[in-house]
């Protein structure tokens, strides 16, 4: 991708971030544990947790930073952070 | 045509006649007479500009960026701690490359407060990506500006400009000033392009992050548009001399150069007093001439190393100090004559406000000829 000047850009240019990249630890939904509460999705900073078509919760990894808050906020300890070798 | 004017009233009138849309700036002395008179021509309706009043100079500056960016040809002045209240919205200005064109009415930055004149408030800018024009008089304060919008607004080059100008020294001294005519402006000053703006109808962001696989790049891309600004700057110089018979056509200017032995390189105002220290040198035979640097940045190196390299000697007058190494003039020459072998010296003068004459000019130049120098000229040692 050609350098824009100024580093200028239209509208959706964060979804070509993919900040996925940027993880250490990786989180793993437990689907046995998980009761949809929503907190995970509200929580996400990167708004990247959605419902799947499954009527389950899980984080798109290509933008997951691996913060780590869904994991320290889900109720049922439901998500753990995994180290993640690349 | 040619008035008596106060060097602030004048940059304000030449920047009038380059019909900004918008003017945003906070006073601060000795810039506050450019700004004022501004704000009054804006008033009284011979200025059809929207004149933003802020609380402070990284508000001025900020709102410059929004409006530079919706379109308009912007304008701000400030000085010293105002300028460094801006630092980080200068760093911005240039990344997004907008080419908004500021004064600077050069001050010493504090603490110790001081509102006198040197350079260090421009100078500690020198690596944001803005080009730095400095003008020896007023007459050159008042003709940069027109220079520094064409060639900021070139669409080669989008960066902006400082145009700096000694404060009191030239911001409050009266001199006999030829005015361009707004006929003659017009016609070298076109109206502003932005080269992309800001529309609701089809929004853009400007200046977005940018990861570790790109950032590297863009900051080659803002030094590799600042380098080929100088050929911009001369080819604009020199229609400008065309067309109005001064000649600016040049990045750095000789005095008395061509035969001298000893060179002295300064920026700004001093270059006058140094002219005339050189005449009453050359009375008594001594082969002293001036090299007279007008842009900083870009900073004309090969034009340095070409106008020196017959010189014996070069003593460097630097209104600054990068405190732990040198003036920062200095280190540009001598990174310019670097393989060359003439040896510089750097003399550190009139910080704050310090009188420089010139019976000082001709002090430092029996001190290169003595090859003593990277010094702080005129000590006070008594209160040490």
């Amino acid at each position: 991708m050609a350098l824009a000047v100024g580093c200028r850009a239209r509208p959706g240019k964060s979804r070509d971030n993919k900040t996925g990249s940027w993880r250490v630890f990786k989180p793993v939904f437990d689907r046995e544990k998980c009761t949809k509460c929503g907190l995970c999705m509200t929580l996400c900073p990167e708004g990247c947790i959605h419902e799947t078509e499954e009527e389950f919760v899980a984080p798109d990894y290509t933008y997951c930073k691996g913060c780590g808050i869904c994991a320290e906020e889900c109720p049922g300890e439901g998500i753990k952070m995994i180290l993640e070798e690349k | 045509m040619m008035e008596i004017t106060e060097g602030s009233h004048a940059v304000a009138e030449a920047v009038r006649l380059c019909r900004p849309q918008v003017i945003s700036a906070y006073p601060i002395t000795p810039q506050t007479h450019i700004v004022e008179a501004l704000a009054e021509m804006v008033a009284n309706c011979q200025l059809d500009a929207e004149y933003i009043t802020v609380e402070n100079e990284f508000s001025a500056l900020s709102a410059c960026i929004g409006a530079s960016a919706a379109g308009s040809r912007t304008y701000s002045a400030t000085t010293s701690q105002g300028l460094a209240l801006m630092f980080e919205v200068c760093f911005n200005a240039a990344g997004m490359r907008l080419p908004i064109v500021m004064s600077i009415a050069n001050r010493a930055l504090g603490a110790p407060l001081s509102i006198w004149n040197d350079q260090q408030d421009s100078i500690s800018l020198r690596d944001s990506g803005w080009l730095q024009f400095y003008a020896e008089d007023n007459q050159e304060a008042t003709d940069l500006h027109f220079l520094a919008y064409r060639v900021a607004e070139d669409h080669s080059i989008l960066l902006p400009a400082f145009v700096c100008f000694d404060g009191f020294i030239l911001s409050h001294t009266y001199e006999p000033i030829d005015m361009i005519s707004q006929e003659d402006v017009d016609r070298f000053l076109p109206k502003f392009s932005p080269y992309e703006r800001l529309d609701a109808a089809d929004p853009i962001s400007f200046g977005m992050y940018a990861t570790p696989e790109y950032y590297h790049e863009f900051r080659y891309e803002m030094d590799r548009v600042l380098k080929q600004s100088k050929a911009i700057i001369q080819k604009t110089g020199k229609e400008f001399s065309r067309m109005f018979g001064r000649d600016y056509s040049a990045m750095v200017e000789g005095y008395r150069l061509e035969d001298a032995e000893t060179a002295i390189v300064a920026l700004g105002s001093i270059c006058g007093t140094t002219k005339d220290a050189i005449d009453e040198m050359r009375e008594e035979d001594k082969k002293v001439g001036l090299l007279k640097i007008r842009v900083f940045r870009p900073f004309p190196t090969e034009d340095v190393a070409k106008a020196l390299a017959h010189v014996k000697n070069v003593a460097v007058l630097d209104k600054n100090i990068s405190l732990g190494a040198k003036g920062a003039l200095a280190l540009e020459i001598k990174d310019a004559l670097y393989s060359s072998g003439i040896p510089v010296k750097d003399y550190i003068i009139g910080l704050g406000g310090r009188d420089v004459r010139k019976k000082d000019i001709k002090a430092i130049v029996a001190l290169v000829e003595k090859d003593q120098g990277d010094i702080f000229y005129g000590l006070r040692r008594e209160v040490l």
